[in-house]
This record gives structure tokens, C-alpha cells and sequence, in this order.
């Protein structure tokens, strides 16, 4: 991005507060998100499509001074002509104005990130890297995939990303700040069939920096053994027994978690963990740590959507509950203060957001915890939406691996496993060694002693 | 540039906003698809898109948020084959146009000139959607007022609603598809959705109740008192009843599936496996399955994107071809696939309507629009009453599938027990799982109550999110796994 390029957005998001100020907001904030992607996927030989895109979209947060507090709207556009924003900021205070005015709503009163860490979010040299580039990433993917077995006969295909972004973010009490980030990766997903029919599976590899990304070979050869071992799945009899989560499936219990622990979840009271502050939630051996502030993580960002700094925060500590998730709103809802977890785009206003999101790694590997369960189900990709954060309820699709006398046995599919979502993290007898970052969220594999796996009668 | 774009309406109406708005007319569009085809592809679109969404959302008692987002840009694609280029800008101009359409062709890595393109434009009957005042331009005071109103009711519907939450939203999309084989077509899309939501409580137990209701029609409609007193009412009705639910059963049995909502099931069962993209490469637990038996007798399967005012329901494609009535499944066979222009093309087939995209930024892909089951001749009591045991769901949160090996599964968000032919308790939400190639093999009884949904689905594919429909007639299917708890 040029010099120019970079004065011109600034002078956009003070335009939009400006505007915002002038007719008649009492505070305003506005984020400009600049992106810069590029992403193409090849398929057997062929490249199936490259696709490019430069995008900016500003979004505006205007409060109006009523009686008995601020009243608030938010506006986006992607139109970046100067009448565009002075449009869309007029349209903002218009909306604030027919809004009710609420004692808790409002820009932070101070706090706001005064030291901008570089968090090692970018390596500007990538920018270098080509489209045939990625192309080739992918192609090496793709043919490791296809020839890692006579099984993989087909695929979906393998796709390479590189997104750049910019954040620039200002507020009226005096808070300004940026950053630039990348995010890169790599993704295969081939196809085993044998007489018995077929099965897909996938493998990635994510990263702030290209030099961070798995070889793409490896990504390929991954992603066949994990369709291949699918070959023959089939359903298990109906029955309660442990169940493993290996550490792709086990951050999806944590990114529920974080729901369930969010600011607006809890002053809502629909969050099955409302009033459990302080209380054992999980298992004694569990921590769960939000960090924004992780080097080269995937959640960093040097302040959060509303200017304050991120930190360090410990949520579940020896299986106690010791924080939530908090933006400004939620917080002064709670009657405390913001945990820096305020999570903003152009298109929509600040909420809560996880960082960097992980639960502390145990001992013992994932075969060591396989081999330690007598009869059991490891879960290797579950589907569905079946978790309720009110109850905890929780029933979902799965997949996975059967365990007998402490050995993978057979695969299966079409079952589901159910439980409630509170005793499962009481429940979690295993915490493995494994910790990867795929994401946001990272967990190594958990052992649940006992949920109901619903198959054939 | 010799023709007249499609006769109705909306396609007039969009045709003139981006002319007048932007300067984009017919010939400076032939100019950016000359652009494009400076090297040898077998095919180019552009695609211009202007859509404003509100949202206003009430919680505590009170509106404590008004949203407005503009979107806008331009998406040019090129395709060689299988092969497809998209570069896409947020600036509405020839220029930027002029630029994506050269990023794109860079697929092409061969010279030659495909020649100019004379825009024909196509004319598609009528406006499955006409709207007076688009809804975004209905001032947000009444959409206010209006969620104060729902507020105040479902409070006053019983003691035990400790928590009501509720938005309408609101959306209205332009559209102007173009492509190098002469199509010029143009759209302008309403769409409108009101939720609530309600929590219950009775003593430490809390549950939580929803409905929705929406389409692509007037504002007005959402505003008129049966209506959103049925949304509060049903609300109100689902939260109590889950506060007495027990816990579900887990295994295989009979399941009743009531009318409307819970043709999710054929949306994740059947609808994705039958998209063309995953048939033309082969990955679909469907693929070469034409001709075959894949349900019982009497079960015909049709995705629909004509009927009026539907969510699902779109005047042409995001590629411009009009939508229409595609028959999937005949008396339980397999009779036919959705289809975009490139993997019908790529299959011998005919486009059918279905090449959708969520906007601009994105490329389009098969996608269903209103997906349903015709209706048999079964009374539906009668059907309740055939089963001695099992399970009858009348209500469902998503679903999801895996298009290769066919599984899917549907969550059941209202749902009783059935004992001896009568309705029993209320149970615990939970997730039925089957195989889609297979599940409609076991339809037994097929209602005569075909319903089509209220009008709130969403559907996923790709990172891509667009409105869909779904409807179903009372069925009864031999053995469904139910993933309960209780054993």
C-alpha cells in the first residue's frame, strides 16, 4: 500500500467522524478495513479458478446525547466517495436519533492502548509472492493428494489464500491507531473410494507469514490418509462410552464455550453459565487463556474494536470460572470493566470476540489417551448446529474412529453424540499434549468419560 | 446494441437506476466484456450490484440499535473450460469494471480475440415481487414503533418471559448480470424478515422460544397485527412448552415430520447432492444416479424459484437466466440436477435457473431456491396415529451434509414423544442424522398439507450465504437415528 494511499484512508475515517460530529452525534467511532486478497484452487490437473480482489468498506458508530444516556447506530459503506461518507455519517446521527438512549451505551471513558506492539502479524516481503505462486502451492497439494494412494481417484481439489488487511480505527475521545496483518493458507481436500463406497476428509495449514504454512506436500498426503481411513464407515449400535475429541474437533467445544461465556450472553441471562462466576465449571485440570497479544497469532491485533489494549486474560483456571469475555457494553452491564475482547468490522458494531482462545495442553499424547480407553469413540469431524447455550443441551453429527481394547478398530459415521454441554466439562477424565494452531481457537485432544452415541437400534 | 432487456418492471427499473446512478448502460458494458475477451476465453460476465440493508433490534424493553449498510461493486468473471477467473471491485465504474475484466481473463494464457458482444437481453414474464415502497425506504420510527409494540405483547403473554428480543430487517438488492453470449438482464430484489425471540423461566430452568416470518414483500405485511402477534404468540408458546420437555430418546425409530420447516430435510438430504457442481466432478453420493430410484413411491421432489413472493424465489439468476419450476425427484426417481451456466455447460445440460451468488464479491455456484415435496393424499392425523412409537418433529434449527458420503443431519427444535398413536411429552431439542441417498427410500405416508416454510432460511455453501425456502406435506419415515441421550 502506498504512502498516499495510506494519509488518504486516515483522512476518511477523521472525515467520517467529522461528518458524524456535525450533525450532531455526541461521540463517534469509525474502522476502515482495507483488504487485499488473492485465491486460486487447483483440482486434478486443471486450475479451476483464480480469483483477486481489492476491497476498503468503512463502518461509522455514531451516539446521540438523550435524556437518560446515549442512543446508538452504526452505518457501513462501501461507496468511499467523500459524499458517500458525509451520507452515511448524516444517516448514522438520523438513525441514533430514533433509537432509545440507554445509560450503559458509550465509547470507553479513557484506557485506550497507548504502546502498539508489532505483533509480527505480517511479513511485507509476501506480498511479493505471485498468483502462479500460490498456484503451485496448491498444484503440490493437489498432486501429493491424488497420487498418495490408487484409492484417491477424485477431489474437491486443494486452494490456496493470502488475504492483506489494514485496520484503521478512530474515536472522537482521541483514540487513533492501525495495523496490517496477513493471513495465508493452504488447503486440500481429495476424495478414497473403494467398492464400498466414498469418503472425503481435508488437511490445512494456516499462518500469518507464508514461511509459517506446513509444506504443501504434507497437506496433501494428510488429507488422503485421513479420506482413506474413512473407507468402510458405518454406524455403531446405540450405546453410552468415553468420547475422545482429537484436536481438530475439540476446538469447536471451546468456540461454544467462548459463546457461552460472552458479556452479552450473560446480562441476557441465555447463557446456561450465567451466575457461575468463581464456580467449578470443568474439570480440575482445565485453563483456558485469551490472549490478543500472541506474536504472529491468528486472534492478535494490538487493540481491540473500541482502542483498548488487548491483554492476557485467564477464563477457566483449575476448572473455575474466572472471567468472561467483555467489550465496554457488556461490561458496564456487569458493572465491570472491559477484558479488551471488543470485536469490530466495517459492517457491524462492536461485540465480543475471543482472540487468540486456548486451553493449556495436559499430558499424555493422543494415542496414549486412545490407548488408555477400553472401548470408545474418537471423533474426528462433527456436523450440525446441535447445541443449545441456554440448557447446554448438546447433540451433534459425528464421524470418527471406533476404540476397542484400546486400539482404533473401525470407522464410523452416521451416528450422533449427545450429552449436556455442563457435565461434559466436568467430565473431560483427558487432556492431551497436542497443541496446534489452526485458527483463533486451539485445543488439544479431550476425553469426555461418557456421552450417548445414537446409531442403529 | 439493437434489443429491449426484459419486458417487466423490475428489470427496467434496475436497468435505469445504474444507467442513471453510474453512467453503466449497454454499450459501455459490450466494452467491458470486449475487455475481458481480449484472449480466448469461452465466456465472460459482469455483474454490477447496489444493495442497502437495515436492521433495527430491541432487547431489555428497549431499541438499542438502527443499522444501514450500503454494498456495492462490480464482478467481472472469465472461464476457459473448467477454468475461471474473478476479479471484483467496490467501485461501480467502466474503469474498475474495465480493470477486474483484465485480471480475470489473466486465466487465459492464450491470445486471440473472441470478437465483440451485441447484448440481446432477456426477457422474463412478469415480477414475482413487486413492491411499492421498497422496505428499506419505510422510516425506521415505525419499524420502532413496531418492535416496542411486539415487546410490550409477548411481556404481557405470561409471567414466566423473563427476556424478549426482536429486529426486522431489511434489504433491497439491484442487480445487472451481462455476459459475452448476449444476456442482459436486470433485477430488483425486496427482501424482509421479522424474528423474536423469548426466554422462559421457571425457577432455575430457562429455555429459549423462536419465530420468523419473512419474504420478498412489503414491510406492511410484518406490520399487520395477526401477524406479528402469531410470531410473539408462537414464541411465547415453543419457550413454556421446552421448559416442561424431557430428555430425548437415542437411536433408530419412526419419525413424523410436520408440515413446512422441516423440508430442511431435503434441503440437506437431497438438494445439495443434487447441485451440479458436485455431479459434473463427481463427488456427490448422487453422482450418475439419473434414471435411479432414490425415494419411495409417490414422492416428488421440485426446487421451485417462481413462487410469488417467497424468499427463496428470484426473478432471474445471479448469471441472468430466469428462474423456474426444475423437477429433482419424479415418483422416486431421479429426474434431474440444479444448474449454473458453467457446469451445465460443462455437462451438456441446460442452465436451470439456479446459478445464485451472495454478491458481487463472490462467483456464482448451484443453489437451491425453494425446495419441497409435492403433497400425497394421506390425512395427516391419520399418519400420527399409524405409529405405535416414535418421534414427531415439528420444528428444526439448521442442518448440515456431507455431499460425498450423503450423511446429513437436522436439529430438531421443537419435537414430542409419540406413544401408541398419540402425541406425548415434549422433548429436548436434538439431531437426527440419516444417509440422503437412501432416507426418502423409507417415506411411508405422504400428508395431503403441503406447507412452505415462514421464510427465514439461510443457506451455506462456500463461505456464500444466500435466502432460501423449503416446504414439506406431514411425512412419516421408518427409522431415523434420533441423537437423544436416553438410551
Amino acid at each position: 500500500m502506498s504512502e498516499h494511499q495510506a494519509e488518504n484512508d486516515q483522512a476518511l475515517v477523521a472525515r467520517a467522524i467529522e461528518g458524524a460530529r456535525a450533525a450532531g452525534a455526541a461521540q463517534a467511532d469509525a474502522v476502515l478495513v482495507r483488504s487485499d486478497s488473492r485465491e486460486v484452487k487447483v483440482r486434478g490437473e486443471e486450475i479451476e479458478f483464480v480469483k483477486q480482489a481489492d476491497e476498503r468498506c468503512l463502518g461509522i458508530r455514531t451516539l446521540f446525547a438523550q435524556e437518560g444516556g446515549l442512543s446508538t447506530a452504526l452505518t457501513s459503506t462501501c461507496d468511499l466517495a467523500e459524499e458517500a461518507i458525509d451520507r452515511m455519517a448524516a444517516e448514522s446521527v438520523a438513525l441514533a436519533k430514533a433509537t432509545a438512549p440507554d445509560p450503559h451505551a458509550g465509547l470507553p471513558e479513557g484506557g485506550f492502548a497507548e504502546d502498539l506492539p508489532d505483533l509480527n502479524l505480517i511479513d511485507e516481503g509476501d506480498r511479493n509472492a505471485t498468483v502462479e505462486a500460490r498456484i503451485e502451492d496448491a498444484r503440490s497439494a493437489e498432486t501429493a493428494a491424488r497420487s498418495a494412494d490408487e484409492r484417491i481417484n477424485n477431489s474437491e481439489g486443494s486452494q490456496a489464500g493470502s488475504d492483506f488487511s489494514k485496520i484503521i480505527y478512530q474515536n472522537s475521545e482521541g483514540f487513533s491507531g492501525q495495523y496490517a496483518s496477513a493471513y495465508h493458507s493452504l488447503f486440500s481436500e481429495p476424495l478414497a473410494s473403494d467398492g464400498a463406497g466414498k469418503q472425503r476428509d481435508y488437511w490445512m495449514t494456516v499462518g500469518r507469514r507464508i514461511a509459517d504454512l506446513d509444506d504443501p506436500g504434507e497437506v496433501g498426503r494428510k488429507a488422503a490418509e485421513r479420506a482413506l481411513r474413512r473407507l468402510g464407515a458405518r454406524p455403531v449400535a446405540t450405546c453410552e462410552v468415553p468420547v475422545i475429541f482429537d484436536d481438530m474437533t475439540a476446538p469447536s467445544l471451546l468456540g461454544q464455550l467462548a459463546g457461552c461465556l460472552s458479556g452479552y450472553s450473560i446480562y441476557r441471562e441465555s447463557s446456561f453459565l450465567s451466575g457461575s462466576m468463581g464456580e467449578s465449571i470443568a474439570a480440575p485440570g482445565i485453563r483456558v487463556i485469551d490472549d490478543g497479544r500472541l506474536p504472529g497469532g491468528l486472534g492478535s491485533k494490538p487493540f481491540d474494536g473500541e482502542g483498548l489494549p488487548t491483554r492476557r486474560n485467564v477464563l477457566v483456571d483449575e476448572g473455575r470460572l474466572e472471567s468472561w469475555l467483555l467489550d465496554t457494553y457488556s461490561a458496564r452491564k456487569l458493572g465491570l470493566a472491559s477484558t479488551g475482547n471488543a470485536s469490530r468490522g466495517a459492517g457491524s458494531g462492536p461485540g465480543v470476540g475471543a482472540t487468540n482462545l486456548w486451553i493449556e495442553a495436559g499430558e499424555g499424547t493422543l494415542e496414549e489417551i486412545i490407548r488408555d480407553t477400553e472401548r470408545g469413540l474418537l471423533v474426528t469431524e462433527l456436523i450440525g448446529m446441535g447445541f443449545n447455550p441456554t440448557t447446554g443441551d448438546y447433540s451433534r453429527g459425528a464421524s470418527g474412529l471406533w476404540i476397542e481394547a484400546g486400539q482404533i478398530s473401525h470407522p464410523v459415521e452416521e451416528i450422533t453424540i449427545a450429552g449436556n454441554f455442563g457435565e461434559m466439562l466436568r467430565e473431560i477424565d483427558a487432556v492431551g499434549s497436542e497443541l496446534v494452531w489452526r485458527g483463533r481457537i486451539a485445543a488439544p485432544p479431550l476425553r469426555v468419560a461418557r456421552m450417548t452415541v445414537a446409531g442403529q437400534s | 446494441m439493437s434489443s429491449t432487456p426484459g419486458s417487466d418492471g423490475a428489470s427496467q427499473q434496475a436497468l435505469s437506476f445504474f444507467r442513471e446512478r453510474f453512467g453503466v448502460d449497454e454499450s459501455s458494458v459490450e466494452a467491458a466484456l470486449g475487455t475481458a475477451l481480449e484472449r480466448r476465453v469461452d465466456y465472460a460476465d459482469v455483474y454490477f450490484e447496489y444493495t442497502t440493508q437495515d436492521s433495527v433490534s430491541l432487547e431489555e424493553g428497549i431499541v438499542k440499535d438502527g443499522s444501514r449498510h450500503l454494498d456495492q461493486g462490480v464482478g467481472v468473471r472469465a472461464q476457459s473450460g473448467e477454468r475461471q477467473g474473478y476479479a471484483h471491485s467496490d467501485e461501480i465504474s467502466m474503469d474498475s469494471a474495465c480493470l477486474a475484466a483484465g485480471t480475470a481473463r489473466a486465466i487465459s494464457d492464450q491470445g486471440g480475440n473472441a470478437g465483440p458482444v451485441a447484448l440481446a437481453g432477456s426477457a422474463h414474464d412478469g415480477n414475482l415481487y413487486p413492491v411499492e415502497i421498497a422496505p428499506t425506504d419505510v422510516p425506521v420510527e415505525r419499524k420502532v414503533a413496531l418492535l416496542d409494540e411486539i415487546d410490550r405483547y409477548a411481556r404481557s403473554l405470561d409471567p414466566c418471559v423473563k427476556q424478549v428480543m426482536a429486529s426486522v430487517i431489511t434489504q433491497h438488492r439491484q442487480i445487472l448480470i451481462a455476459s459475452s453470449d448476449g444476456t442482459l438482464a436486470a433485477d430488483v430484489q425486496p427482501l424482509v424478515r421479522l424474528n423474536v425471540q423469548v426466554i422462559a423461566a421457571d425457577g432455575d430452568r430457562r429455555e429459549i422460544g423462536y419465530e420468523g416470518m419473512g419474504g420478498r414483500y412489503e414491510l406492511g405485511r410484518l406490520m399487520e397485527a395477526d401477524n406479528w402477534k402469531r410470531l410473539a404468540d408462537e414464541a411465547v408458546r415453543v419457550a413454556k412448552l421446552n421448559l416442561g420437555s424431557v430428555a430425548c430418546p437415542a437411536g433408530s425409530m419412526k419419525v413424523v415430520l410436520g408440515p413446512g420447516w422441516p423440508g430442511i430435510l431435503l434441503h440437506e438430504a437431497i438438494g445439495h447432492g443434487l447441485e451440479g457442481d458436485f455431479n459434473r466432478k463427481k463427488t456427490s453420493a448422487f453422482s450418475d444416479r439419473l434414471g435411479e430410484r432414490v425415494a419411495a413411491e409417490g414422492v416428488t421432489v421440485v426446487d421451485d424459484g417462481t413462487l410469488p413472493e417467497r424468499r427463496g424465489s428470484i426473478n432471474v439468476d445471479d448469471e441472468g437466466t430466469p428462474s423456474r419450476r426444475n423437477v429433482l425427484i419424479e415418483n422416486g426417481v431421479l429426474v434431474g440436477y440444479l444448474h449454473d451456466r458453467l457446469n451445465a455447460g460443462l455437462m451438456g445440460m441446460e442452465p436451470t435457473g439456479n446459478g445464485r451468488r451472495e454478491s458481487y464479491a463472490h462467483m456464482p455456484l448451484p443453489r437451491m431456491t425453494n425446495t419441497f415435496m409435492l403433497p400425497g393424499e394421506d390425512d395427516p392425523a391419520d399418519i400420527l396415529s399409524s405409529v405405535d412409537r416414535g418421534l414427531y418433529a415439528v420444528s428444526f434449527g439448521g442442518g448440515q451434509v456431507d455431499i460425498t458420503s450423503g450423511k446429513f443431519v437436522f436439529s430438531a427444535s421443537e419435537a414430542y414423544l409419540i406413544e401408541d398413536g398419540k402425541i406425548g411429552a415434549p422433548v429436548k431439542g436434538a439431531t437426527l442424522i440419516g444417509n440422503g441417498p437412501d432416507v426418502l427410500t423409507r417415506v411411508s405416508r405422504i400428508g395431503n398439507d403441503l406447507e412452505i416454510d415462514r421464510g427465514v432460511g439461510t443457506c451455506g455453501k462456500d463461505g456464500q450465504g444466500v435466502p432460501v425456502g423449503v416446504g414439506l406435506p406431514t411425512v412419516r419415515i421408518e427409522d431415523l437415528t434420533v441423537g437423544g441421550t436416553e438410551g
